[in-house]
């Protein structure tokens, strides 16, 4: 029995985190979150330079060949630090790629989005919610008209991976005609979002792997999304135990009051053991494939909950600090809003891993 | 990651499905005799065998197995499946056995150790008094010793299983001029001692479970002592440390998500099965992701346990966990069961695990979940556990002061 993060993982939270540290401090990010346009191009780059953006992918294509673990790993370690880098919905569409992608298709795109010279994103959600593979209607030809709303970094992205009506996937790119992109104005500052419409536009069906391969996308979706909020949940608490260690009133720190430390309990007994409720839900999509989708389900419902809850607890910790736009706790509470709607919500996902169990 | 055990493991766990096919139930002439006699007559020969009381030397009745979380975890696993008799369930196995084997005196080790296990002794716990609750340390309780003797007099509560116990692990103010937590020994007493009075405490359920222990010039002999004079507040630590590790079990909160999701197939709510509801589904999924968190952190503390490294803040939270599932299970039991939800609670008492499902248990459940929380140490007290050892906040204050 090993349920432990292997030492070469922790090894590469380390790295990520060092990077991160080093490449966008919290000056730069604060930079960043109040940019018009929020994205560093050399920061992504380097990320890329150091594996990430090709984890989980095969190594002909220049990738790791690691687990949804590794890429879980290293989503937990972007939360906690609010990194402003368009992992999660690049990682999903190179995964998307490597499992619907004919031979062809995969050597012309992989080694691009391995190497970071090509950024790509996901455009799953329609109107109304519509996050589920069943609820895709964009059309079926080799042309889309309609439109895919809260696209991650798709301002950027050079490639969509599309969600086409019978669950499928296709590949649109962003030159190609009929695309129009717009702006739309998220609370969180740290992953800007667009809305892509399509007119006509040309789209290239990945045909490998049926309807397995959107749901297999999904479902890592979650967890990354996962992870991503237990760790910015574990920094809020750390966060709030630091300030109630050091803000002083009535001539003793704060964190003397027992009505204080109780809420900090609470906050550590929310979110501290998702842990193991994340790393489990990522074990099972490498190793469990009978519980993969209902774990990821359960994980994202939950730990995105979680999450939002704890932004609102750290917020009143932090006094009228954590109210303001330079405090820091605001940076992580928008995080958590965009943790909790991206791929749907609790309630969404609640539904599904009751349907899941057979209730 | 692996979640397997290893081969290794998985070959002990057929030698101990072997064992039970052909141990229990027991066969020919034996399995005629009472079920007393046949679990005594079993738990002898998982003992030889090495499945039972791993951590009791053999001189004292045990099996003396060197300290192995997965097998001992497989033992559970497979003794449970085959429904078997494991060690006496109750607070003298879970609680004294650990203390006298850590810091018992050698007489007291043989006296008491192998009739504990057997199950041939109950034992009761004298620590809370009515003065004394979370703030354990300044009990009143007083022994004083004249002659061979300890002379105690006092009031213990919320004493489980007094009524029967044959003896009581107490914690007494021997030292009156020590500082509070210098002043306490840990006495056994003989609970047949003439000055006893049981009287027996009802629950808000209507059952009866636990009591109160008058004790008037009550005379146990001097050497009845675990550790020196003033140590008791020491000793009775291992002790608690058990009871914490005991209570803070995932497997119980699994129990009862199990129990509720039954109780939401079988009854209507709103003209359809509550389990149709969509409310009630996902409160259902909410609560399931309390219960595997949980569940899946013991996976995480065990493992840490087998690589020798400190698990961290989590270890503080299990029981503060069983608690707060423990509430919202009855929460929703309740929001399921409707119009029955003002029925008197089942008067045969209830486990702490699976409620079963009839509505008087689950009535029952609500208001336990309630005792879950309070004892053992209630949940403000681990709150404060979790803030000053966990996240390293500041002691509290008033604690201090009364030192």
């Amino acid at each position: 029995m090993d349920f432990d993060l292997s030492d070469e993982q922790r090894l590469l939270q380390e790295t990520v985190s060092q990077f991160i540290q080093n490449e966008c401090p919290p000056a730069r990010l604060r930079e960043l979150f109040d940019d018009e346009v929020g994205y560093d191009p050399v920061l992504w780059k380097g990320l890329a330079e150091l594996g990430l953006a090709g984890i989980h992918l095969p190594g002909e294509y220049g990738g790791s060949e690691l687990e949804i673990l590794d890429l879980a790993a290293v989503s937990e370690t972007l939360g906690s630090l609010a990194a402003p880098v368009p992992f999660l919905s690049h990682s999903l569409a190179s995964l998307a790629i490597a499992l619907g992608g004919s031979g062809e298709q995969k050597k012309r795109w992989l080694p691009g989005m391995a190497s970071g010279d090509t950024l790509a994103s996901v455009a799953l959600a329609e109107e109304g919610g519509g996050w589920l593979p069943d609820q895709w209607k964009l059309g079926s030809g080799d042309r889309l008209s309609g439109a895919k709303e809260i696209v991650e970094f798709g301002g950027q992205a050079d490639l969509f991976v599309v969600g086409l009506e019978g669950g499928r996937l296709g590949v649109v790119d962003r030159n190609a005609s009929g695309v129009e992109i717009q702006r739309i104005e998220a609370a969180d500052r740290t992953r800007r979002i667009v809305r892509i419409a399509f007119d006509e536009t040309p789209v290239e069906r990945l045909e490998e792997g049926g309807s397995e391969v959107a749901s297999r996308v999904l479902d890592v979706g979650l967890v990354l999304v996962a992870a991503d909020a237990f760790g910015g949940a574990s920094k809020l608490v750390e966060m709030s135990v630091e300030y109630a260690k050091n803000r002083e009133q009535f001539g003793v720190t704060i964190g003397h009051f027992q009505a204080l430390k109780h809420q900090l309990a609470n906050m550590a007994v929310e979110v501290e053991p998702t842990r193991a409720l994340y790393w489990y839900a990522a074990h099972a999509l490498d190793h469990v494939p009978d519980e993969a989708s209902r774990s990821a389900a359960i994980a994202k419902s939950h730990i995105t909950e979680r999450f939002m809850q704890v932004a609102r607890d750290a917020t009143e910790a932090h006094g009228g600090i954590g109210y303001t736009w330079e405090g820091d706790t605001q940076i992580l509470f928008k995080r958590a809003m965009f943790d909790r709607v991206f791929l749907g919500t609790p309630r969404l996902h609640q539904e599904r891993a009751a349907d899941l169990a057979g209730w | 990651m692996d979640l397997s055990y290893g081969a290794e493991i998985e070959s002990f766990r057929e030698e101990v499905r072997k064992f039970l096919a052909a141990n229990w139930p027991l066969q020919g002439e034996e399995a005629g005799r009472s079920r007393e006699e046949q679990t005594r007559l079993f738990r002898e020969r998982a003992i030889a065998e090495g499945y039972l009381c791993r951590n009791v030397p053999r001189k004292y009745g045990g099996s003396e197995q060197p300290a192995d979380p997965l097998r001992a975890q497989v033992i559970r696993e497979e003794f449970t499946a085959a429904h078997a008799p494991m060690e006496p369930r109750g607070i003298g196995t879970m609680m004294l056995v650990p203390t006298l084997l850590e810091r018992g005196e050698e007489w007291q080790k043989e006296k008491f150790v192998g009739p504990t296990i057997r199950g041939e002794i109950t034992w009761c716990q004298g620590y809370s008094e009515p003065g004394s609750g979370s703030d354990l340390a300044s009990l009143k309780t007083r022994g004083e010793l004249v002659g061979d003797d300890w002379v105690i007099n006092g009031q213990k509560i919320w004493t489980s299983g007094a009524m029967e116990a044959d003896y009581m692990f107490c914690l007494v103010r021997t030292e009156p001029e020590a500082p509070k937590h210098a002043g306490i020994s840990y006495l056994l007493i003989d609970m047949k001692s003439p000055g006893i009075d049981v009287r027996p405490l009802r629950q808000m359920t209507g059952s009866s479970e636990f009591n109160e222990v008058f004790l008037t010039d009550v005379h146990t002999p001097r050497d009845w002592i675990v550790g020196k004079r003033g140590e008791g507040w020491l000793v009775s630590r291992t002790t608690l440390k058990h009871e914490r590790n005991s209570i803070g079990a995932a497997a119980q909160s699994l129990g009862l998500l199990e129990g509720l999701v039954d109780l939401a197939k079988e009854r209507r709510l709103g003209g359809r099965p509550a389990i149709e509801d969509p409310g009630i589904r996902r409160a259902l999924v909410e609560i399931e992701g309390y219960v595997r968190a949980h569940q899946y952190s013991g996976y995480l503390q065990m493992t840490k346990g087998l690589k020798g490294e400190d698990a961290g803040i989590i270890q503080l939270m299990n029981k503060l966990n069983s608690t707060n599932i423990g509430h919202r299970v009855a929460h929703l039991a309740m929001e399921i069961l409707g119009d029955e939800g003002l029925r008197a609670p089942s008067s045969r008492g209830l486990g702490l695990s699976a409620a079963g499902t009839s509505t008087e248990s689950w009535i029952a459940q609500y208001m336990a979940s309630l005792g879950i929380a309070i004892a053992g140490g209630t949940a403000n007290i681990q709150r404060n556990v979790i803030a000053e050892r966990g996240l390293g906040l500041p002691r509290d204050s008033a604690a201090n002061r009364s030192k």
